[in-house]
């Protein structure tokens, strides 16, 4: 099961959240800053499962997450009852 | 690769004012969520307070008021009394709803209004700069409790949740975190039940009661404000299901 | 009926949607006739926990797009005014009727008219004005509400009916006949983004969100917002004005007064006219905006100004605008609950005419 992550840098505002959720590290606070003056956060390495877990802490909706494969969570605009089970 | 997260309909496509770490924008998105996976957001009608969260109306795409610091649980009684197919919440935090608007949520929720409450503790009076809330703790240290919380002069933390869920108008208390992901979840779901008893036209009024950091005012960094909740807030302030 | 209930009558007939209030003496006939009139009416009647809860509710359900109105009296009534504060800017149409009585503080429960300051200059913070209104009798305290429905929704803004002890309990005939209008629709009002006024789902697509508010941050908005409220309190003072003459065409004395004061000033203006006496009666009807312009005419051509009022002094404030110094203005009052006679107001009438006389 592949993910990915797109950060949103002029959204972000480093606060961080997200990179101490991922579970396996993958999002660093970059050396840049955004028009803010925020040093943002972007995805760093390999490895995203696309858990979402790093959207769901983001106070900002900065963060979009792409997965193929596997089984969909909490997708925003899907009722639970209407939740889609795919083999991975 | 399919997009499994993105913004949801209800939430604007716009940055915030809120600090870095803020709850707010957690709630506000777990609101909206709620709000259009139960398909309500066209009767749906949010009350903003007074606080950081007096802009909701610029960040949730939903028919909005605000109004006077506290008043909104009577302002609910309002709308809701006149709109009855109406969705009606309001989006309180510790100031407006434990300190100033204390008569008004009691009363409400002794009337058994059937309304949702989303009420966002971060235990300090954000907007203002940083002064004792009702729910801030022991010890805590705030601009106008500069020796830290002291039980004798200032009273102790007040434990919302526990005290409305006594009156027999309450018909759902929870009390969540945001602290970590599972936590969020948890918050989530609250919320989204809250609003479910809401639109089964449930007896009753519903209350979930979010503990939530204020990085600025708390003088700490987002992750630390974060480990603050989960350390410090939730011995205060139990977690789980208190009714309903 | 006694003021009370034919004041809340009166409201049911013009359509009020929602009546929230909390008791106080004198006007606990009001809640009290609502709570058992508007459920049979199928309206909607809550008794709040307190008069700041209720200026709250009727705030909520204006905003919803309803017919709402409260009613207090004078220390109730200034738990109100952070309410219609922002009533006032958030542009919404209300009914606030004030039972007057006496005060300061918890004061008495007799009449007075001491609220005349409240209700006209504020009593909340900010640039706003109130709609005023002053009944002197059942029947016109009834035909005020209804009018007031109207206005308020003409203009989106709060309008107060101001009444006194007297008012609210005596028992005089009414006839009950509807002359409000019909709301206009109000396209502004919170109903979901997806519904009508009339609850009716307005089909698939989302209209923009509706937000009713009186914060505006930006740079310059809320002087903008602000000249919006000024332009509307122009136009009200232009076409709304309201006010009684009698007996004003000879006049050499003109007595200003208003509401149950007014009726015990006209006896005594009939008894002074018995007397031979050129006196006559200028009643403002709205207090604010206040009929300056007409009374300061009837100043010119009399010699005087005799304001009687149930205080020490309040719309004599207004009276000295608009009369300035085109004729002397004069002023007997009584306040803490007590009602001038007949007697005292005439014998301030001879004591006028003997004074200009020297």
């Amino acid at each position: 099961m592949a993910g990915k992550i797109d950060i949103d840098k002029e959204r972000c505002k480093g606060c961080g959240l997200c990179v101490e959720a991922c579970p396996q590290g993958l999002i660093r606070i970059a050396a840049a800053s955004n028009r803010m003056g925020y040093f943002f956060a972007e995805p760093c390495g390999t490895g995203c499962t696309g858990c979402a877990i790093c959207a769901l802490m983001c106070p900002d909706l900065a963060i979009e997450v792409y997965r193929d494969g596997g089984q969909v969570q909490a997708a925003p605009q899907t009722p639970p009852s209407k939740l889609i089970k795919e083999p991975s | 690769m399919r997009n499994v997260f993105t913004r949801t309909a209800s939430m604007k496509d716009t940055t915030t004012h809120y600090c870095p770490g803020c709850g707010h924008g957690v709630v506000h998105r777990l609101v909206a969520e709620a709000v259009d996976e139960l398909g309500l957001a066209e009767r749906t009608i949010g009350i903003a307070p007074v606080g950081c969260a007096v802009l909701a109306y610029n960040y949730m795409d939903l028919d909005m008021v605000e109004v006077a610091h506290g008043r909104a649980p009577a302002v609910a009684t309002g709308m809701k009394r006149f709109r009855p197919d109406a969705i009606v919440f309001s989006y309180q935090g510790d100031g407006d709803l434990a300190s100033i608007g204390a008569g008004e949520i009691l009363h409400a929720a002794h009337r058994g209004e059937h309304i949702t409450v989303i009420f966002v503790n971060n235990a300090i009076y954000g907007m203002t700069t940083g002064q004792m809330a009702p729910t801030t703790l022991l010890g805590q240290v705030t601009t106008t409790s500069q020796n830290g919380r002291n039980a004798e002069t200032e009273g102790y933390p007040m434990c919302v949740a526990e005290v409305l869920a006594v009156l027999p108008g309450t018909i759902y208390v929870e009390r969540c975190s945001l602290h970590d992901a599972a936590h969020t979840r948890k918050t989530k779901q609250a919320i989204t039940h809250a609003f479910e008893l809401q639109r089964d036209n449930a007896p009753g009024l519903a209350l979930v009661e979010v503990l939530s950091p204020c990085p600025t005012q708390w003088r700490l960094k987002p992750k630390q404000a974060m480990q603050w909740v989960r350390d410090e807030m939730v011995k205060t302030f139990p977690l789980g299901k208190i009714k309903g | 009926m006694s003021g009370n209930e034919a004041l809340a009558e009166a409201a049911i007939v013009a359509g009020v949607d929602a009546y929230f209030g909390y008791p106080i003496t004198p006007q606990n006939e009001v809640p009290e006739y609502m709570s058992r009139r508007m459920p049979e009416e199928g309206r909607v009647f809550v008794q709040s926990e307190s008069e700041l809860a209720a200026i709250n509710m009727v705030f909520g359900a204006s905003a919803a797009g309803a017919r709402a109105m409260t009613s207090s009296s004078s220390p109730g009534i200034s738990l109100m005014q952070e309410g219609i504060s922002y009533l006032a800017t958030a542009k919404l149409p209300a009914v606030i009727v004030n039972i007057m009585r006496g005060g300061p503080g918890l004061g008495n429960i007799g009449p007075s008219q001491s609220d005349y300051f409240q209700a006209t200059r504020g009593g909340g913070h900010g640039d706003y004005r109130t709609i005023t209104l002053a009944p002197s009798s059942v029947q016109e305290l009834a035909d005020l509400v209804q009018c007031s429905f109207d206005l308020a929704d003409k203009y989106r803004t709060p309008v107060m009916v101001l009444g006194d002890g007297v008012l609210g309990q005596m028992m005089e005939p009414v006839v009950m006949q509807r002359h409000a209008n019909t709301p206009p629709q109000k396209p502004w009002a919170l109903t979901g983004r997806g519904r009508n006024e009339d609850g009716t789902a307005n089909g698939k697509k989302l209209r923009p969100q509706n937000i009713v508010k009186s914060l505006h941050l930006g740079d310059g908005v809320l002087e903008g917002i602000t000249l919006e409220l000024q332009a509307t309190y122009k136009q009200i003072e232009q076409k709304e004005i309201r006010y009684e003459e009698y007996l004003l065409d000879d006049a050499e004395l003109v007595v200003a007064a208003y509401g149950v004061m007014a009726r015990i000033c006209r006896v005594a203006i009939q008894q002074a006219r018995a007397k031979g006496l050129r006196v006559g009666l200028f009643r403002p009807i709205t207090l604010w905006p206040f009929p300056s312009a007409i009374l300061r005419q009837h100043a010119q051509e009399a010699h005087a100004v005799l304001t009687v009022e149930m205080s020490y002094g309040q719309m004599l404030d207004d009276v000295r605008l608009a009369v300035g110094d085109v004729a002397p203005v004069e002023f007997y009052g009584r306040a803490g609950g007590v009602i001038p006679t007949v007697e005292e107001v005439l014998e301030q009438i001879e004591r006028q005419a003997a004074q200009a006389k020297e």
